[in-house]
């Protein structure tokens, strides 16, 4: 067993994800077998590879430091589910 | 699309009136290709057509209904991905490719539907249902741009575009009977495209023919300076003749051809191979060593990077919130528990494992560092050839009860897929057969980064001389 249920919840918790006790035996015993099959990577020797992180090599892609507009207000509120004085409104966060 | 573009020039059909014949077979579809429509919109720039149609206008695109998968923003049009967590999100802008399209006189028909945030290989998971094929309702028309592949084949819109992080173009466009591209990455802006693995997406036009397909893909590559990753270059225009196949080197890597492999399949392949040899297309034997670990580093790469762009669905600023919470950690846990399906939480889980403390170089970094080896073996082998022929898929469409509780057989079924996607290089879809029950089979061309144009002209010159995209449903 690569990961035991204890670990589940832990990734779990790292990833904000609220998980029963169902959803947890499920995927202890799928990740498992997931985690098992990426074994096969340890047959291939990289010793000195460089990791390929992207594809097409680009630097930074940048742009003239120059005033543009931007998204108003009222669109970039348009989808916040609760909202209040144009700012988004959560539960309280300091007591 | 060619012969409605001919239809609207010679024979003076209107696009107001294809349009509308299209939204109302739309809207009684037995598939589920569809997640929305936009009957105003549409109608709206159908008629602005009419009249650039009227004034001769030259764009192929004028009144063509494109139908576009549901995790490409379109401006006051529902985008959802499929999923609970964006069922009521309405962008405020266009992805760039719709800009595009849009442009060029394009009427953005409906949104298609996929595997919840197109993770997924069958459009079983969505939120709205399964799509189901429509060469065969019993069976999966592959995914995760399942909708789009079945609008097409069905004829319910003229083109459309999806998106392929690990094969989601192709494979359902070679479970359907049509073609798709996954273009070169960074070709096509993925401004405005939900971010799945965001080294991997790439926005792919999906369509009857290769020809089709080349409109799509010349009016939506590109540079935009709103993709940091888009690439800044000449962009070759696809030959519309297709081409001269003569001293043509195509590769034949066996590592295709290998074990899991369907017999009828094979035999389709093969085919499509030999007509390309008959069309003077030289064959050469290649390598592809690491392609066997494909699937282990893709689903290694792919859920590292869902995991941190899914982080931005916490019910603050957009989508779905959960009721009810006390506090702000908990409303994160409840709402995306509440708002994310199996597969989805599946990958996230997965991708959070890879990447947290004391795993990270055991499965991340490793799955990095042999990506550099799939990367260097095509390097390699497009030495000696010029496209790289295959099969698109390892078997025809299957059950959409199949398979639904082995998430490891369903990621198997990418391993011809996933390498273009690793390795950033274009990769085709196309018709090349049919199976032992009749369902149709695709081929896969590979070419060198920015060679779209060549898997695009070649595709157009095979299907020059055979007739599998002809055959509909």
């Amino acid at each position: 067993m690569k990961i035991t249920a204890s670990e589940v919840e832990h990734v779990a918790r790292l990833a904000r994800l609220n998980l029963d006790a169902q959803e947890i035996a499920r995927f202890q015993r799928e990740l498992n077998s997931i985690l098992d099959y990426m074994d096969l990577l340890n047959e291939v020797d990289t010793v000195g590879v460089e990791p390929t992180v992207h594809t097409q090599s680009i630097s930074n892609a940048l742009r003239q430091d120059e005033l543009q507009p931007s998204q108003d207000l009222r669109d970039a509120l348009a989808n916040a589910p609760r909202q209040k004085d144009g700012s988004i409104v959560v539960p309280k966060v300091l007591e | 699309m060619l012969e409605t573009a001919r239809r609207y020039r010679s024979d003076g059909i209107s696009p107001v009136r294809v349009v509308q014949d299209l939204i109302a077979k739309i809207k009684t579809e037995p598939y589920n290709a569809y997640i929305s429509y936009d009957e105003e919109g549409a109608l709206r720039t159908a008629r602005e057509a009419e009249k650039a149609l009227e004034q001769n206008g030259e764009e192929l695109l004028i009144g063509l209904p494109i139908a576009v998968k549901d995790n490409i923003c379109t401006k006051g049009i529902p985008t959802t991905c499929a999923s609970h967590i964006l069922a009521n999100f309405v962008p405020r802008y266009n992805a760039h490719v719709v800009e595009r399209l849009r442009a060029l006189g394009a009427v953005i028909i409906g949104k298609t539907n996929l595997d919840e945030f197109a993770m997924g290989s069958t459009t079983i998971s969505s939120f709205k249902g399964p799509t189901k094929n429509p060469w065969d309702m019993t069976k999966t028309p592959g995914g995760s741009s399942g909708g789009s592949a079945a609008a097409v084949a069905a004829g319910l819109c003229a083109g459309a575009l999806g998106s392929d992080t690990g094969g989601s173009v192709r494979m359902p466009a070679s479970f359907c009977g049509i073609t798709g591209l996954k273009p070169t990455y960074g070709s096509v802006s993925r401004f405005g495209l939900v971010a799945f693995a965001s080294s991997l997406d790439q926005i792919g036009p999906m369509a009857r023919t290769a020809h089709d397909a080349a409109i799509l893909y010349d009016a939506i590559k590109g540079h935009d300076p709103k993709d940091s990753t888009s690439v800044a270059r000449g962009y070759r225009h696809t030959p519309l003749d297709g081409i001269d196949l003569k001293g043509v080197r195509i590769g034949v890597p066996q590592v295709f051809f290998g074990a899991g492999l369907a017999h009828d399949v094979e035999r389709a392949v093969r085919y499509g191979q030999k007509v390309f040899e008959e069309l003077g297309a030289r064959i050469v034997a290649v390598d592809l060593p690491h392609i066997p670990y494909g699937v282990a580093v893709y689903y290694i790469i792919c859920t590292a990077e869902a995991s941190s762009n899914l982080a931005r669905y916490d019910g603050v600023r957009y989508g779905m919130r959960a009721s009810g919470a006390k506090d702000l950690l908990d409303l994160y846990l409840e709402t995306r528990a509440a708002g994310f399906n199996t597969e989805v939480k599946r990958r996230i889980m997965l991708g959070t494992y890879v990447l947290s403390a004391g795993y990270y170089d055991q499965y991340y970094r490793k799955a990095s560092q042999v990506r550099t080896l799939i990367v260097k073996d095509f390097a390699r082998v497009f030495e000696d050839c010029d496209i790289i022929l295959g099969p698109t898929t390892p078997c025809t469409a299957f059950g959409l009860t199949d398979m639904i509780d082995d998430p490891l057989s369903i990621y198997l079924l990418d391993i011809y897929t996933i390498p273009a996607n690793l390795a950033g290089i274009p990769a085709l879809s196309i018709p090349c057969g049919f199976g032992d029950t009749g369902l149709p089979i695709g081929m896969q061309l590979m070419a060198p980064a920015f060679r779209d144009d060549l898997l695009l002209s070649a595709g157009i010159a095979f299907q020059d001389v055979t007739n599998f995209h002809r055959v509909k449903p």
